[in-house]
């Protein structure tokens, strides 16, 4: 949760009086609401934490942050599924903690 | 030479690191406040890739680590309720309170239900109008504008069974209370990126020049960090104590100006524990008196919560850089990821964990380690 990842605006729409976006984070497509970014428009990146979109950014930083998020599984860890994880954590051996 | 070839671009990380050795002639000591700094930092290894005369200090910047027992407790006692649907990020579940968790109180039959955005609890308040919807607001100021935000749209959306546990904290009272402490050994402060992303940098100049102290806003990537790094002891060596944007292409010094704006208008500031390090002056949000109908504590009205920490924990000395992780006697023993005795075990940006995760139990410095070619 901690995370922000940038990710691409590739639809934009107004629901209950609120501008929201379909924002794809290389491959995983979420809602993402853009009440605090209202001007960005199809095709641009943001930073978008918690399902709101903060800042901004440009495509080549966007691309080589997601790049490298994928390479060390924080984008499991940001939208794969909590529960799964939380039990995993509470059962797995110590020594099978080290990667 | 364990990391650097991992290093998005070894020969830019190769020439920060050539530039900071050739930089520094005594010893510093810096903090990085933020949690996800301190994984990325261990995860990648640069407190070892660095001279051996720099140190950082992992500081308190995780919320999940400092959200204060007794809200946790709270939360639990609230989750456990008939009728309430209890909603949270996904972080929290496995924080201890004082005599359980989240996964043990929905194992009990609870109904605790993980969140990606805030907006998805309203959207469920929404959809049962007969429930009680509770979200769990924790975080810095990167995540205090979604709950903002959602208690926003409830109000003006009329959503009466949706209400907030709000345990929100701000960075630069802590770095005000970190530089203060008669203990303090911090003299530089890395700056989290994204919680400047929103709240701009125009609080920091008077801090970094009450405490002489240089604070450089940087990222999370290990580039970032290198870089923030570097300017930071730059710096330092000059005697210079100034704030230095060290990720612009996140970072506005007005920071989000929409975003601020909603924040003044549902949170008031207010003292706020954290956990392991105790209370500190106008550290956090609440929401404001206007929003007092959709504050959980007004309407679950918690009482006899009576909180009990782990005596064996160091959290608290961890969280403010006076030990490393490795020094607690539980660590690694007593105290793992799988049955953590501190909230710094639990969340993978907690200091703790991030140590154990990635082994270091010692940290013995090596020639190897330190190599970086
Ligand atoms: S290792 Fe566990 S018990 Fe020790 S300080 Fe960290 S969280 Fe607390």
């Amino acid at each position: 949760m901690c995370l922000a990842v940038p990710g691409r605006v590739v639809g934009i729409e107004k629901r209950d009086g609120t501008p929201m976006a379909r924002v794809d984070f290389g491959g995983v497509v979420k809602d993402v609401c853009l009440a605090y970014l209202p001007e960005i428009e199809v095709g641009e990146y943001a930073i978008v934490h918690v399902g709101f979109a903060i800042q901004r950014l440009d495509e080549e930083s966007a691309l080589a942050t997601l790049r490298l998020f994928e390479r060390i599984g924080a984008l499991d860890e940001e939208f794969g599924d909590a529960w799964a994880r939380a039990a995993a954590e509470a059962e797995r051996a110590p020594e099978e903690e080290n990667r | 030479m364990k990391y650097i070839d991992e290093f998005q671009d070894p020969a830019l990380a190769r020439r920060l690191l050539d530039d900071i050795a050739g930089t520094v002639t005594r010893p510093w000591s810096m903090m990085e406040v933020c949690g996800g700094q301190t994984h990325s930092i261990i995860r990648h290894g640069i407190d070892q890739l660095l001279p051996e005369s720099i140190e950082l200090i992992h500081g308190p910047g995780c919320p999940v680590c400092v959200t204060p027992l007794e809200m946790i407790d709270k939360a639990l006692e609230i989750a456990a309720r008939p009728g309430v649907v209890f909603c949270s990020f996904g972080d929290m579940l496995r924080v201890p309170g004082s005599d359980r968790d989240l996964f043990r109180v929905k194992s009990d039959g609870g109904d605790v239900r993980v969140v990606y955005s805030p907006l998805d609890a309203l959207r469920i308040a929404q959809q049962a109008p007969d429930q009680q919807v509770v979200f769990f607001g924790v975080g810095f100021e990167t995540t205090a504008p979604a709950i903002a935000m959602v208690a926003h749209q409830a109000r003006r959306l009329g959503v009466r069974n949706f209400s907030l546990l709000v345990s929100h904290v701000r960075v630069p009272p802590a770095i005000e209370a970190i530089v203060r402490s008669p203990d303090c050994r911090v003299q530089a402060f890395l700056a989290a990126g994204h919680v400047c992303s929103v709240m701009g940098t125009l609080e920091y100049p008077a801090l970094a020049d009450t405490h002489k102290v240089p604070i450089v806003v940087t990222g999370f990537e290990p580039l970032d960090i290198l870089e923030g790094i570097r300017r930071a002891v730059r710096q330092l060596e000059r005697g210079e104590h100034r704030v230095e944007n060290a990720y612009p292409r996140a970072v506005r010094p007005q920071g989000n100006p929409v975003a601020l704006s909603v924040l003044r208008e549902v949170f008031t500031t207010t003292d706020r524990a954290w956990r392991g390090i105790g209370t500190i002056p106008d550290s956090g949000w609440r929401l404001s008196d206007a929003y007092r109908d959709y504050d959980a504590e007004h309407r679950f009205e918690v009482t006899g919560v009576a909180t009990v920490e782990p005596a064996v924990c160091r959290s608290g000395e961890v969280l403010q850089g006076l030990v490393k992780p490795h020094e607690c006697a539980a660590f690694g023993t007593a105290c793992t990821p799988r049955a953590p005795l501190g909230a710094t075990m639990v969340s993978s940006e907690g200091a703790c964990a991030a140590y154990y995760l990635y082994r270091r139990l010692a940290t013995p410095r090596t020639e190897e380690t330190a190599s970086v070619d």
